[in-house]
Parts: C-alpha cells; sequence; structure tokens
C-alpha cells in the first residue's frame, strides 16, 4: 500500500470575496517529487501556504498520514517541523549565523543536544556546500547561498516532505542554477518535495508528478511526459507554449 | 567673596563639587535605572498587544486578551497623555493620602519615571515589532517554532536592535526629565544646583555648572549608545571557515550543470554514511 504523506480533499480557499482556489485534490506520496506549475495568480503558493497552514483553508481538508490538519486539536508548531517550508525569500533569520539558523529548530523545537544538533547543521551546510560560511550573517551573503543555507535549515529538521515556494524566483540565472543544482541532488536522493516552481525544465526533468493550476483549480495533472509532450487541455498547451518555443 | 563670573564658579565647584556630583549620580541612577525597568514594562506591553488571536478558535483568549489590551490601552494613554510633573504630584500624595503609603524619595522616583518610559516604550516596541519582515515569523514558522518560541528567539532580538534609537533617545530625556522630580522633593542633579544657588544667590553661575553637567551627562549617553549598537551589529567582513575541523572542504565543490556527468556528486554526497 502506498503511503499518503499528504492528500488535499476538496481545498479551497477565498480571501474576503476572491475565490483563490477551489476544489483542489491532490495527493503526495513518500518520495514523490512533485511540482506545481502555473501562471502567476493561479493559486500556487496559496496552496502551498495552506498545506504548511501559514493560511487557514476555507473549506476542505488536509490529511497528514491520514490525520485531518484542520482538527481543533492538532498542533500546528509539531506538524510544521515535519513538513519543512522553502520560501521565494529564502526568510533567513537575520539575527543569526548561517549555523545558528541551522541549529535553532534542532535544539529549541527538537530539543536536541548542542553538539548533536551542530552535527546535523554541519551536514546538511556541507550538503548544499555552505560549509564554509557557517560564521556568517546572511545579510554577508548572496541570494542563492542565502537560499541553499534555508535549504539546509530545511533539511537539518529531517522532515517527511519539503516544501518550496518559488525558490528561485527571486535569484539571478546564475544563482537559479545552483540551488536547482541543490534539488536535483536531493530528488534523486529520494526526499519527498512539493515544488512550485516556473523553471520548467526542472519541472519536465526531476519531477515525477506534475500539477497545472491556472485560475485557482488544478486543469491538469499527470506524469511530466504526460503534461510536457501530450497536454490534454487548452490552457496547459497554451502555458507551455512559451517554453516549448525556447 | 570672589567677585567675578570665573571666581564664583570655581567657588562654587570647590565648596559644592559634591553636591553637584552627588546630584548627578541621583540623576544618573534614577533615568538608567527607569529606563531599563520602563524598557522591560514596554517589552511586556508591546508583546501583549501583537500576540495574534482568532475570535473563532478559542473565544475565551481572545476576550480575556481583548479586556487585558483595553487596560493596557488606558495606561499608555494617560501616562503619555499628562505631564510627568503632574503625575509625579498625584502619585506621590495621592499614595499617602488614599492609600496611607509614604513613599521613600527613590521608590517614588523609580516608579514614577520607570511607568512613564514603560509608556512610551510600549508604542515603540509594538513599532519594533511590527517592523520586522513577516517573513521571519514565517520562517520561524515553518520550522515548528510556536509563537513563543518565535518571539524570543527570532523577532525580538531584531525588534531590540531597530529600536535601540528610541531607547537612547528615552535615556536622555529621562536624564533631562528627572528634574521634575524636584516637586517631590528629590534630591537630584536640579535640586542641588538650586539649593547652591539659593545660598549664595548665584543663579547664573549654578545652572550654568548644571548645564554643562546636564550635556556630559547625556552627550556621554549618546555616545555609549552608539559604541553598542555598533557592537550588536558584528563586524562587516567575515572569516570563511575552512579550517573548521567539521567543515572539511566539501563545502568549496562547485556544481556543475548536469549532475550524471559530474563524479564530485557522488563524492559529495556520500557522506551521510558518516552520519
Amino acid at each position: 500500500m502506498e503511503d499518503h504523506v499528504l492528500e488535499v480533499r476538496h481545498l479551497g480557499k477565498t480571501f474576503g470575496k476572491n475565490v483563490v482556489l477551489r476544489d483542489i485534490d491532490f495527493t503526495v506520496n513518500t518520495g514523490d517529487v512533485t511540482c506545481i506549475i502555473g501562471a502567476s495568480g493561479s493559486g500556487k503558493s496559496t496552496l502551498l501556504r495552506c498545506i504548511n497552514l501559514l493560511e487557514t483553508p476555507t473549506c476542505g481538508e488536509i490529511l497528514h498520514h491520514g490525520r485531518s490538519i484542520m482538527d481543533k486539536g492538532f498542533n500546528p508548531s509539531k506538524y510544521r517541523a515535519k513538513v519543512g517550508m522553502v520560501f521565494q525569500s529564502f526568510n533567513l533569520f537575520n539575527n543569526m549565523t548561517v549555523l545558528q539558523n541551522c541549529m535553532i529548530g534542532l535544539t529549541k523545537v527538537l530539543g536536541v543536544k548542542k553538539e548533536t544538533a551542530k552535527k546535523t547543521a554541519m551536514f546538511y551546510l556541507e550538503k548544499v556546500g555552505m560549509a564554509p560560511y557557517i560564521h556568517v550573517k546572511p545579510r554577508q551573503i548572496s541570494g542563492g547561498q542565502k537560499q541553499r543555507v534555508a535549504i539546509a535549515r530545511a533539511l537539518a529538521m529531517e522532515p517527511e516532505v519539503l516544501l518550496f515556494d518559488e525558490p528561485t524566483s527571486a535569484l539571478d540565472p546564475q544563482m537559479v542554477g545552483e540551488v536547482l543544482e541543490v534539488m536535483r541532488t536531493l530528488a534523486k536522493e529520494g526526499l519527498t518535495m512539493l515544488v512550485v516552481t516556473h523553471e520548467m525544465a526542472f519541472a519536465r526533468d526531476v519531477s515525477s508528478h506534475v500539477v497545472f493550476m491556472a485560475d485557482g483549480v488544478i486543469c491538469e495533472e499527470g506524469t511530466p511526459q504526460q503534461i510536457f509532450e501530450a497536454p490534454q487541455h487548452e490552457r496547459t498547451r497554451e502555458f507551455l507554449q512559451r517554453f516549448r518555443n525556447n | 567673596m570672589p567677585q567675578t563670573f570665573g571666581e564664583k564658579i570655581l567657588y562654587i565647584l570647590q565648596n559644592y563639587g559634591m553636591t553637584f556630583l552627588r546630584g548627578a549620580g541621583v540623576t544618573m541612577l534614577i533615568a538608567v535605572v527607569s529606563t531599563f525597568i520602563g524598557c522591560i514594562i514596554g517589552f511586556l506591553v508591546g508583546i501583549v498587544q501583537t500576540i495574534p488571536t482568532d475570535r473563532s478558535k478559542n473565544p475565551v483568549k481572545w476576550a480575556l486578551l481583548g479586556l487585558v489590551r483595553i487596560i493596557l490601552n488606558i495606561y499608555v494613554e494617560v501616562f503619555r497623555g499628562t505631564p510627568m510633573m503632574v503625575q509625579a504630584m498625584f502619585i506621590y500624595y495621592g499614595a499617602a493620602m488614599l492609600f496611607h503609603i509614604n513613599m521613600d524619595m527613590w521608590t517614588a522616583a523609580f516608579f514614577i519615571v520607570s511607568i512613564n518610559t514603560g509608556a512610551y516604550m510600549a508604542e515603540t516596541v509594538r513599532g519594533g515589532i511590527l517592523s520586522i519582515d513577516s517573513g521571519q515569523t514565517e520562517g520561524a514558522k515553518a520550522i515548528g517554532m510556536n509563537h513563543f518560541q518565535t518571539m524570543v528567539h527570532v523577532v525580538l532580538p531584531q525588534a531590540l536592535r531597530n529600536i535601540m534609537p528610541q531607547i537612547g533617545n528615552n535615556l536622555i530625556i529621562n536624564i533631562k526629565d528627572t528634574c521634575v522630580l524636584t516637586v517631590i522633593g528629590t534630591v537630584e542633579l536640579f535640586y542641588s544646583s538650586k539649593s547652591v544657588a539659593g545660598a549664595y544667590y548665584w543663579y547664573f553661575e549654578s545652572f550654568t555648572i548644571a548645564m554643562v553637567v546636564y550635556f556630559i551627562l547625556t552627550f556621554l549617553c549618546s555616545r555609549l549608545l552608539r559604541l553598542l549598537e555598533s557592537k550588536m551589529d558584528g563586524p562587516e567582513s567575515y572569516d570563511l571557515a575552512t579550517s573548521d575541523t567539521l567543515a572539511h572542504t566539501s563545502g568549496m565543490t562547485r556544481f556543475s550543470e548536469d549532475p550524471d556527468k559530474d563524479p564530485k556528486v557522488d563524492r559529495f554526497f556520500s557522506t551521510r554514511g558518516d552520519m
């Protein structure tokens, strides 16, 4: 039997009168690399933020290993420690060094001893190639480096699934390369990932499942081959037109 | 008796130097301690004002917090909206009249200045917390921190740095404003100057000294706080930790465009077995 880490069922989200998400349905299994693509404003980021409870869904439900995360007694902090998130704007803690950024979750949230936390943090910082920068403050490194630290910070918590909210959208092309490279390697290692991205090549080559969103609904979903080579829906074809021409 | 301005100043300094010094000491003690306590009050009030509440999720907490906030708002508005000199009289004589508490000079002084500073700092802290990018809070939440942890480890340290200039401002204002405490008999710098002036009718000379002493105090404090601020910011330059025993050298590995063709990658990730 497949292990459903996350199941999204009939999810809806409205901001005031604006309907941002409607009847969203999809499943993330262990080991999946799911890419969510679509035009800006189609609700991709909101969906991801709902999954991490940074936004409260208006209707529908999200199940984590079969348990609704919107139940009254549900502890969002404990859940978030297992479902990591990487943001477009990095959101590194400006008052801490790179190493402290990666250790704080371990020591304060998981209650890991300082020495062990340092080892774990160092392991993941090495993985993203940021080990030499451990004593540096976030304001002193480049965007790509920040994002790699942010990924290390999320990985240090050893999450079941890692959400990426347009991780490369705030970076220049060279930095995009270094961040995607890290993500490719993570995907290869079997990390469960849910990625909102505009990097079509990444979605095509790395993901195991692609979700195309338009106007707050899932327009089409399937394997990368299905979506990129034989899109069924007119909107999908239109959206991918530009990418294919390049 | 000395005749000229210079002679009179010298005479005062020789005979009443200690009086001025003691006055300056009292002024500084009240200003520093009260600013500190005021900051703590301000932080507590400011934090309570920024606790997020959801009426639908926890109505009891929502109602309770609402009530506390109303009380705190009244506190802030009343103490910001009335002169400290009047507050000093009101509290000092009010405590004696209504509650039969005879506050001694120190208690009264610390109490009045602290509670006044607290009212101003509450708004400053609230502003400081609001000035921190919401991304910081989201980053903290995303690794599983609760509201308290987010505040203590992420938001407040940054808010504190941002409001340091305002804390300095408050300290300087307090150094100057302790002089209103003369109305309840606190023997600080202004009171001392006045007594010396009264003894010889040398008002100009005596208050010239007071001016200089007040200025030295405030100027020193503002410079010291600047120093503290730059210390909080840390150095601009940084060293790479390549010699760190845990770091090895793998961090320097460059990524190639295609991991499949890159032999480095395997070595790079083979470290997992070490864990």
